[in-house]
């Protein structure tokens, strides 16, 4: 059965379901005590309409900026929903976990209500008053989830206000200081176009069960994970991420039980699932009619085959894992590898690909590196390669992803300045260093300096202003940088500093430990690896700066495991 | 298996597996995730681990921060467990 697709906002679906198909099972929560809660198409509408009611006694209009600080539950999606009812623009804030400071989270919801303009933040009732007194004399309602008066099915709400298809439905964030000023402003029209396009490449029909885990802050939980089946009336079954992440099979059980056909994940996820799942956990279970999506981070040919190996005996099909590329700016994804068809492996020489060259190369010849497929551009996408000055480059050549898609961003959001940066004659540059073969898009690596740790963006000038404040770092004297972890299936992140020359083994350990903690609790990064020097260690630029590059390559030589 | 056996299997799966140094001197109340020294998916790890070196099996709601970021406060959970 064909999904209708063909609307004007994200609301309209919503509307439209809970009229003809109030009973649909629209999303099928799992708690982490493993009791479920289903909601159905008509109190979907019902709970966001009375988020929508809140939000406007409070005094938010339409097109006003609503900042979600809540953690994956029902009252998140109904808030989300209430907003978009609204014609607010919600943003959603990561939640605060175990590791990160109270203390500095509630700091960057400060930074991040000042910098978006926000005119109000929801929030469970025990954060109302660190929230109150952090905000107080700025312009922004506070709205606790217990102040929303449960009016479902009491009165008729109001309709919902009508967007134009160009007005901006939500903004995205990535976390870190530099990641909070960078809200990706999302169109309805952009959003619609790309659950089509998508829904179309991994072939969505109606009778497909999508189960996710993902964060709702990250495009892939939000999108994949909620507006994709939201819109389309795919049934949701969502997870929370705290739970996966401590136990992973949850997500098998979901998929099992709800017979779930759809999930994305992001390549670290895959070595988690096939390295942390316990035997004992898994008998039994019939996975042969799920389809995973790879995204979010460079896909990895030894991943796959560790997840295919451990689950193919409860019936996944070796076709079922797809690789997709794409980024919050093109609202998910803009390439894509045929479903039902393991993706291409290019085996390429390892030097010449450090060159700047994809040379063929015999499977698993020595020397050789399998760059796995990200697939060719979906229905709207259009992708180039372009060298420093902006020329196209040949095929399997390296050089910047540059895009044009149907689903792109309208621009950050009050930033010119950065749009300014990226979006040049319509075409998107990515940061991203990939090639074309017969086609098909392969990303080796970044442009710049961003770290990816599991789907994360990660600033390495945000770790590095934390370490110079470190008692004992010589200032300006510490780099960060990703280097890869084929056991973990992802980046992880190595921080090396320059100290004080007298600090001796038992201090230079406690300045490591303070490394630690401060990173860890004000940007929830485990540092892989650090290394404090009490010599001069780092190499700088001839105009004085640290060259991450250089600096991660030495870093290699000298310490690499491998 | 006493509860010492115990913590010192703990601290070197942590040392080996995670900190990637050996003789790293981990004391049994050292913060291990809220200090930075390991990731939150390590307590799916420390699950598996815990079921194969020691045959207990710790259900999905012990496998927290507050249980797991030391290596008292995972012994004392395990053994809890255990009983």
């Amino acid at each position: 059965m064909t999904l209708r697709v063909d609307y004007r906002t994200l609301i309209e679906p919503i509307v439209e379901r809970a009229l003809h198909r109030p009973d649909h099972p629209s999303v099928v929560l799992v708690s982490e005590d493993g009791s479920e809660e289903t909601v159905t198409a008509s109190q979907f509408l019902a709970n966001a309409a009375d988020y929508a009611a809140a939000l406007r006694s409070a005094g938010i209009q339409p097109r006003d900026i609503v900042v979600l600080v809540m953690r994956q539950s029902k009252e998140l999606l109904s808030a989300l929903w209430g907003a978009l009812y609204l014609g607010a623009i919600p943003s959603i804030f990561p939640f605060l976990s175990e590791k990160l400071d109270r203390t500095l989270y509630m700091e960057q919801v400060r930074v991040l209500v000042a910098h978006s303009g926000a005119r109000a933040v929801i929030a469970f009732p025990e954060f109302k008053p660190d929230l109150a007194a952090l905000l107080e004399g700025v312009p922004c309602r506070i709205l606790a989830t217990d102040e929303v008066r449960r009016e479902s099915g009491v009165e008729t709400p109001p309709p919902p206000h009508e967007a134009t298809p160009e007005s901006v439905a939500l903004l995205q964030h990535s976390s870190g200081s530099t990641g909070l000023q960078k809200g990706v402003a999302l169109s309805h029209r952009a959003i619609l176009n790309q659950v089509r396009s998508c829904g179309r490449a991994l072939a969505l029909s109606a009778d497909d069960v999508i189960v996710s885990w993902m964060p709702l802050y990250h495009d892939g939980g939000l999108i994949a994970g909620c507006i994709i089946p939201l819109v389309t009336g795919v049934p949701l079954v969502l997870i929370s991420p705290f739970h996966w992440v401590r136990d992973p099979k949850v997500l098998f059980h979901a998929v099992h039980r709800h017979r779930g056909t759809i999930t994305w994940l992001p390549n670290f996820a895959y070595n988690h699932c096939a390295r942390n799942v316990r035997e004992s956990d898994l008998a039994g279970l019939d996975l042969s009619r799920w389809r995973l999506v790879n995204a979010a981070e460079p896909a990895r040919w030894d991943s796959h085959r560790l997840f295919l190996e451990r689950f193919g005996p409860y019936g996944l099909k070796e076709g079922a894992l797809t690789v997709a590329y794409g980024m919050a700016e093109a609202t998910l994804i803009v390439t894509a590898t045929p479903i039902s068809e393991p993706p291409h492996v290019d085996w390429v020489e390892t030097r010449a690909l450090h060159e700047g060259r994809a040379v063929p190369a015999a499977p698993e010849a020595a020397g050789s590196t399998p760059m796995t497929s990200c697939g060719f551009p979906i229905e709207g996408a259009e992708i180039g390669i372009v060298d420093d000055e902006g020329r196209r480059v040949p095929e399997r050549h390296l050089g910047e992803v540059v895009l044009r898609a149907s689903s792109l961003f309208s621009g950050y959001h009050l930033r010119p300045d950065l749009d300014a940066k990226v979006l040049r004659d319509g075409w998107y540059f990515t940061g991203d260093m990939g090639y074309l073969a017969d086609g098909q898009l392969y990303v080796p690596g970044r442009k710049d300096d961003l770290i990816i740790v599991g789907g994360k963006n990660i600033y390495p000038n945000d770790l590095e202003a934390i370490a110079n404040e470190v008692p004992g770092v010589r200032p300006g004297r510490a780099v960060a940088f990703g280097v890869p972890d084929p056991e973990l299936g992802t980046n992880e992140a190595v921080m090396v500093c320059e100290v004080d020359s007298a600090a001796g083994p038992e201090r230079t350990r406690r300045i490591e430990s303070e490394l630690r903690r401060r990173i860890a609790q004000q940007t929830e990064v485990t540092l892989h690896d650090v290394r404090l020097m009490d010599r001069p260690w780092l190499i700088k630029t001839s105009s004085g700066k640290l060259a991450r590059a250089a600096n991660r390559e030495k870093y290699l030589r000298e310490y690499g495991r491998s | 298996m006493d509860a010492q056996e115990m913590r010192d299997r703990l601290r070197d799966f942590v040392r080996s597996e995670f900190l990637h140094k050996p003789d790293y001197p981990l004391a049994d109340d050292e913060p291990l995730i809220t200090g930075g020294l390991i990731d939150s998916f390590a307590l799916a790890q420390v699950g598996v681990f815990v079921e194969n070196a020691f045959g207990v099996y710790l259900p999905d709601t012990d496998l927290t921060v507050a249980n797991m970021d030391t290596i008292e406060r995972m012994t004392a959970c395990i053994l809890r467990a255990r009983r």
